[in-house]
């Protein structure tokens, strides 16, 4: 399973990569394996607020659905659409075409409370039972 | 997951790397690559689902009969030779305490195989009815192996396995004989539209016959093939799941399992109710429905007809041989007809769906 670096992690499975006052938000690919076939995603608009904790979408596998959760705050200013016509993305892609939203951070700290790589490495572990 | 129950194959899906998941207090394999990739393998060519979890009770002595015919809605008398039956088997109330196959072995001895979740409260049930008959009722669950061999190219996979002439076994046959030298009920049933075989066996003998059929079958294309595609095949195919279409008190008609209640054949239990059911006519009716608007239509997810909520989803999923959202849903009678709009209220938001015939999908003839 891959997590790379430079990315930061949510206890809830999803990534963030931050670009000055941006982030960039997906699942990772230890969500995506858990869930299996993906097969529909429910995106948020471009210009929703969100908080941190707010669940912003629906990521739909064969057997069932799960929310996605805003890992930090902000206004939503991009989304993938293409998703929508692609779920499948997100299993075979799940930091480059598998990506979900970008958002404007209300709270650029935020970012601090997030797992690094490593601290997240351990937590997929501790789930796993290894 | 300490106290869920094992098959005897549980060794081999975990050394497979098959994703182990809860169902009905057993742990069992949902997949073993991917769902989907499974599903269409069993559509294409074939796949072996390790069954093992189902249950296997016998009734035998000189009122075995007499008592299958009480506990069952269809008619057992049909149950001779080598033909199996499909039947609900009803509360006094008409709901269902479980569906099931009804294998005749001969003179006073019947073999039936249940639903996993149901094999205790189904054992305790038939013991119950069985006071004043002259029989003995066993569980031998957990003695009994199950597979399921299902998809167009069953049959030629498990024919060099077997002496036993597998192509003249009709659909809903059995016949007994060896598969690889382990003693087999063999029988021309399954639970995912496709022609294929299901073989019970000594548990023991599990992990060999599931090895040495995967190893014959490989050339072939044979996978194994896990919970997840098991259900999206039935599904499709529009048969029903216990705790699902059927239960306590959802009713065989309500089911649309009209042909399965033989009110004919004398007395039985639910008879009373099911017959006031077909008189008045049924209060609710399952349907098929497949989205026109995205999403998906999950259990319990409310349907609508113009705005009223009318019903709700009993199984739905992704169908991926259709490539089509797919739902049964349990409506009340009379409100909506075949090629009828509806709504399915997903997660809140209301998303169109068409009313379609049974089953979703159908085996091509040959």
């Amino acid at each position: 399973m891959n997590f790379p670096a430079h990315l930061h992690y949510s206890k809830d499975h999803e990534w963030v990569e931050v670009d000055g006052n941006r982030a960039r938000i997906g699942i990772t690919d230890y969500a995506q394996e858990s869930l299996g076939d993906i097969v529909f995603v429910e995106l948020p608009q471009v210009g929703d607020e969100l908080a941190t904790g707010d669940s912003f979408g629906v990521v739909e596998s064969v057997k069932s659905a799960s929310d996605v959760y805003a890992p930090v705050g902000g206004k939503v200013v991009a989304v993938n659409e293409a998703l929508l016509d692609a779920p499948q993305d997100i299993n075979a892609d799940p930091y480059g075409k598998g990506w979900m939203i970008e958002l404007e951070l209300s709270d650029p700290s935020e970012v601090e409370s997030l797992m690094d790589a490593s601290a997240y490495l351990e937590l997929v572990k501790e789930e796993k039972g290894e | 997951m300490a106290d869920l129950k094992k098959t005897p194959l549980y060794g081999e899906h975990v050394a497979a790397g098959a994703k182990m998941v809860e169902f009905g207090g057993w742990l069992m394999p949902v997949q073993y690559s991917s769902i989907i990739e499974e599903h269409q393998r069993v559509r294409n060519c074939a796949g072996l689902f390790d069954v093992s979890h189902m249950g296997e009770i016998t009734i035998k002595g000189p009122d075995a009969l007499a008592l299958v015919q009480k506990l069952l809605t269809n008619d057992a008398d049909r149950a001779t030779g080598d033909r199996v039956i499909y039947s609900p088997m009803c509360y006094p109330d008409g709901g269902v305490v479980d569906d099931l196959l009804v294998y005749p072995r001969g003179e006073g001895e019947y073999l039936l195989v249940v639903n996993a979740g149901n094999i205790d409260k189904d054992f305790a049930w038939i013991q119950e009815n069985a006071s004043g008959f002259r029989v003995e009722v066993s569980n031998i669950s957990a003695a009994t192996a199950q597979l399921a061999l299902q998809g167009p190219r069953a049959l030629e996979i498990l024919r060099p396995l077997t002496r036993v002439d597998l192509a003249s076994l009709g659909y809903y046959r059995w016949t007994e004989g060896q598969v690889l030298g382990v003693h087999c009920l063999i029988s021309r049933t399954g639970y995912t539209g496709e022609d294929g075989f299901e073989l019970y066996f000594e548990a023991a003998a599990a992990p060999t016959m599931w090895r040495n059929i995967l190893a014959a079958g490989r050339e072939a294309g044979l996978v194994p093939a896990g919970l997840g595609a098991r259900d999206t095949l039935r599904l499709e195919a529009a048969l029903p799941l216990y705790g699902h279409e059927l239960g306590p008190d959802i009713s065989p008609l309500e089911a649309g399992l009209h042909r399965f209640v033989r009110l004919e054949k004398g007395e039985f239990n639910g008879r009373e109710a099911l017959a006031a059911q077909r008189e008045a006519g049924v209060r609710r009716q399952l349907v098929g429905l497949t989205m026109i608007d995205r999403g998906i239509p999950r259990p319990e997810y409310p349907v609508l007809a113009a705005g009223k909520e009318i019903g709700y989803v009993t199984s739905g999923s992704l169908a991926p041989t259709l490539g089509q959202n797919i739902a049964l849903a349990l409506v009340a009678a009379g409100t909506v007809s075949t090629g009828g709009e509806v709504e399915v209220s997903i997660r809140g938001r209301v998303n169109r769906a068409r009313v379609v015939k049974l089953p979703f999908y159908r085996r091509p003839k040959k």
